[in-house]
Parts: structure tokens; sequence; C-alpha cells
């Protein structure tokens, strides 16, 4: 179970995270969701030690993850996938070598064990035959999977997402999102998503969290929202034309039916 | 204000750069892909530059000693001492700093400006030591072996100039060339090497891994590392000449 307490985070002078407190439910999808530039990456990365807080912190577990040492840190980590928005792929290397990295720093497999573990998780990822082709070869999608490869290829507690659908088609982005949901229930993992992506919210969200200008201003479950009165939220969610008159259907369809 | 903050900012980087490798085989293989990358990257311009050095030394040598009092074997010595003292080191070290150090600089800004820095921080990898410290190292073995590869061809350039258009003969610049050789000359050289190495590598590395931005800043940062670190050399060669010759 990862739990923030009051984090508060600021650069040069501007507040970017304000007092934002939750506790992110265990083995479920739990999205934060908010406008861009409403503080959702640095939140994320405040969580997974990329960026001090300025005040407050963040348990794992009931362990204060701000407090520790590199040591320390380092054994959370071992624990943390991460999906990052470019992907990050390191350049130079392909495919394979990308989700071979971490097997090579952290464990004492041999060359078959790892290669085997390399093919469960490509396979994982609908991704088979990619092994030896080079980021730079690859579309967004295939680029997303096979981040979502290398996170998840120590076996995780926690996957963290920023952004996993950007740049992506809905098709794709669908893909993905279910690809998302599945991991974490298959393994039981806490998954984190940043996201504004309205689909991904009903699709896989399982808790969320939303963010407007640095403050946590709602949170709930995907069937809440909905219904939700927050003004903000509202205008966040049904800012398209087209999803406000769903909404209104849909509030219309539930009314008859009570 | 600035100037202090990041020479702090540097001194903070070598602290965090040494730490236990999470896996040494691992490390090794990053640092033995930076030897081959510094080295045999860099071969070739050394290799084209050292060759004209030594021959262009020979004939400038060669004009200038006009009396017919200073033997011919007098050209030698100069272009020796010269390539060994000055050129080898410094002018193939400034060279470098452009080759290798914007080369590292791109790349560590690349991999800063696209996350990868921190994929490799999330997964429990100091950054810092797996990528700054083997590019170091590979640096201070790497870069010196090239100044003694830059100074024979430059002797060697000297010669072929010297005997190809009839100045000195093959025989008499050999003659020169072990006469009156000071060894610590070589040493000399050397301690520059290293001195040069550790310039251009730590530099280079600072302004890549530090960037923040965009691909202008990859660029600018890369301009940064070379400018810097040229003038590092010039102030070190001033200050090792001074204590040293």
């Amino acid at each position: 179970m990862i739990e923030t307490k009051n984090i508060i985070k600021g650069f040069d002078e501007r507040i970017v995270i304000n007092d934002v407190s939750t506790v992110l439910k265990a083995g479920r999808c739990n999205l934060i969701i908010g406008a861009s530039g409403s503080g959702k990456t640095v939140l994320m990365k405040c969580m997974v030690g990329l960026f001090e807080p300025d005040k407050g912190e963040i348990l794992y577990n009931g362990k204060n993850f701000t407090n520790m040492n590199r040591n320390e840190r380092t054994e959370i980590r071992k624990e943390i996938g991460m999906l990052f928005q470019g992907s990050a792929l390191f350049d130079s290397l392909t495919v394979e070598q990308n989700i071979l990295f971490p097997l090579n720093m952290f464990t004492a497999l041999n060359y078959k064990e790892k290669q085997k573990r390399v093919n469960e998780v490509l396979d994982r990822v609908n991704l088979k035959e990619t092994n030896n082709k080079f980021p730079a070869e690859l579309s967004g999608g295939m680029k997303k999977r096979v981040g979502i490869a290398r996170a998840i290829v120590l076996n995780p507690k926690y996957l963290f997402c920023d952004e996993p659908n950007s740049g992506l088609d809905p098709q794709t982005s669908l893909v993905i999102d279910q690809l998302i949901k599945e991991i974490t229930l298959e393994h039981n993992i806490t998954t984190i998503v940043n996201t504004h992506d309205m689909n991904s919210v009903m699709e896989i969200g399982d808790f969320i969290i939303y963010m407007h200008q640095g403050k946590k201003e709602w949170e709930g479950t995907n069937k809440e929202i909905i219904y939700s009165k927050n003004k903000l939220l509202n205008e966040f969610i049904f800012a398209s034309e087209f999803l406000k008159d769903a909404k209104e259907k849909r509030m219309l369809e539930g009314n008859l039916a009570n | 204000m600035t100037f202090f903050s990041e020479i702090g900012r540097y001194c903070l980087m070598f602290k965090g750069m040494f730490s236990k490798p999470e896996n040494r085989k691992v490390y090794w293989k990053e640092f033995m892909r930076q030897c081959a990358d510094i080295g045999v990257g860099a071969i070739g311009i050394v290799a084209i530059i050292s060759v004209f050095m030594g021959a262009v030394s020979t004939l400038q040598t060669a004009y200038q000693l006009v009396s017919p009092l200073i033997p011919l074997s007098t050209i030698a010595q100069v272009v020796r001492d010269t390539v060994i003292l000055e050129f080898a080191p410094t002018l193939v070290c400034i060279v470098l700093a452009g080759v290798v150090g914007s080369k590292i600089a791109s790349e560590l800004g690349n991999m800063r400006i696209s996350e990868q820095i921190d994929a490799l921080e999330i997964m429990g990898i100091n950054s810092k030591t797996y990528l700054i410290l083997p590019k170091i190292i590979a640096a201070l073995l790497v870069i010196p072996i090239l100044v003694i590869i830059a100074t024979a061809l430059g002797i060697f350039g000297g010669r072929m100039a010297g005997s190809m258009i009839g100045i000195i003969s093959g025989y008499t610049f050999d003659h020169g060339l072990l006469d009156g050789f000071l060894p610590y000359n070589v040493f000399f050289a050397l301690s520059k090497a290293y001195t040069f190495a550790f310039i251009i590598s730590s530099i280079s590395c600072f302004y890549g891994y530090y960037v923040q931005g965009g691909s202008l800043e990859i660029g600018k940062a890369s301009t940064k590392a070379v400018v810097v670190s040229c003038i590092l050399i010039l102030l070190a060669d001033y200050m090792l000449a001074a204590l040293l010759l």
C-alpha cells in the first residue's frame, strides 16, 4: 500500500503540489487524473523518489520512503516498475537487451533463464519476434509495450505508468489500458497511472484521484466519478459537448430506472 | 553565484559517483564499451592530425633554421620535443574535447531529456556510478594511449615530410631524435594527458548529466562542455608547464 501524507512540492517559489494526502488501493489500478500542469507527474515522481517533496511523507507499507537512505530506497525501488511517458527505452540497446538490463543487474539467473524470462514478458505484451529490434524501429505503441515488459520483468509490487496513452491512437490506447489492467490483476500489483484520457478512467480506474492546480480536488471510484457533483471535476471530465450529452442521458436513464 | 553553485554541483557529482556497483559484470561491459567508443571513435582524427602536425613542424623548423652552423639533426630534436611536450598532448586533447566531449555531453543529455536516466534511478541503479564513472575511467585509460600514438605518428609524419621534400634525410632525422632525449619529457606529456583526460571526461559528463529542457539545451550543453574543456585544458597546460618544467 502506498500512502502520501500532506505532500508539498514547489519549484522556484511556485507550488506545484499543495498538501496532497491519499491512500492508494493495493492490488488495484489507481488513476491520477487532471489537466496538463495540474501536478500529476510531479506527484508521481515524488512517490518514486525522482523528486524530493519539500514537506510531507510517502509511505510504502507504512515505511517512510522520504526519510530512507540510498540503500533503503534501492530496496524499495527493486519492487517498483515504471513506464515513462516517452517509454525511456535505452536507444543503444535492442528490445531484448533493454529487458535483460534489470535482469543482468539484479538477478543471478543464468543466460537461458534470463532469455526465458525475456520471452515470457515479451509474449505477455504481445511482442513476439521483436527481440533484435532497436527502439527506433518500433512504433509508439510497441515502445510502450516494451516499456511495460521491462517494468514487469522483475515482478514488481508497484507499477507506475506516466501517461501511458500519450501520443497513441484510441485503439492502441485501449490495448495498452487493457494490458495494464490485466497485468495488475494477474500479479496483484498496485498500479498508479497518470492520465487525462477519460477512456482509461472508465476502462481501468478502480480508484481515481482528480488533481487541479496542484491540489487533490476529488477521489473516488469510476462509478462515482460520473455522478460526482464536484464542479471542477465535471468541467474536466465533461469538457466536450458529446460527453455532456452522454452524461445527461445516463442521468436520465438512472432516474427512470429508479 | 551561478559559478559557485556549478562548482558545488560538479563536486557533488563526484560525491554521488562512488558507490558499490550493483553488478560488476554489467559495469565492466559498460567500461569496455566506453573504451571502444572513446578510443576507436577518435583514432582516425588523432592519426590524421598527428601526421600533419609533425610534417608541418618539420617544414617550419627547417624554414626558420637557416644558419649553416646549426646541424640539420637539430630539426629532428625540435620536432621531437615540440611534439612530445606540446603538440601531442595539448593539441590532440583539444581535438578530443571536441570529438569525445561533445559526444559524451550529448549522449548523457539525450538520456536525461528522454528520461532514460530516471529509468535507471527507478530500477535502483546509481545513474552517476553507472553512466559517469566508466566514462571517466575509460578516458583516463584511453586518452593517454591516444597521446602516445599521436606522439609516434607526429614524429613519423615529421620524418616522412622531411625526407620526401629533401630537407633532412631519414638517417639524420633518426640521429637527431636520439640526440639529447630526455625521458622526463615523456613523463611530463603523460601527466598532461591524464590531467586533460580527466578534464574532458568529467566536464562533458557534468554538462550532459545535468541538462534541463529539450533538444536545444542538449546542443547548448554540448557546446558549453567543449568550450569549458578547452579553456580548462589551456589553463592546466600553463599550470603544469609552470610547475613541472
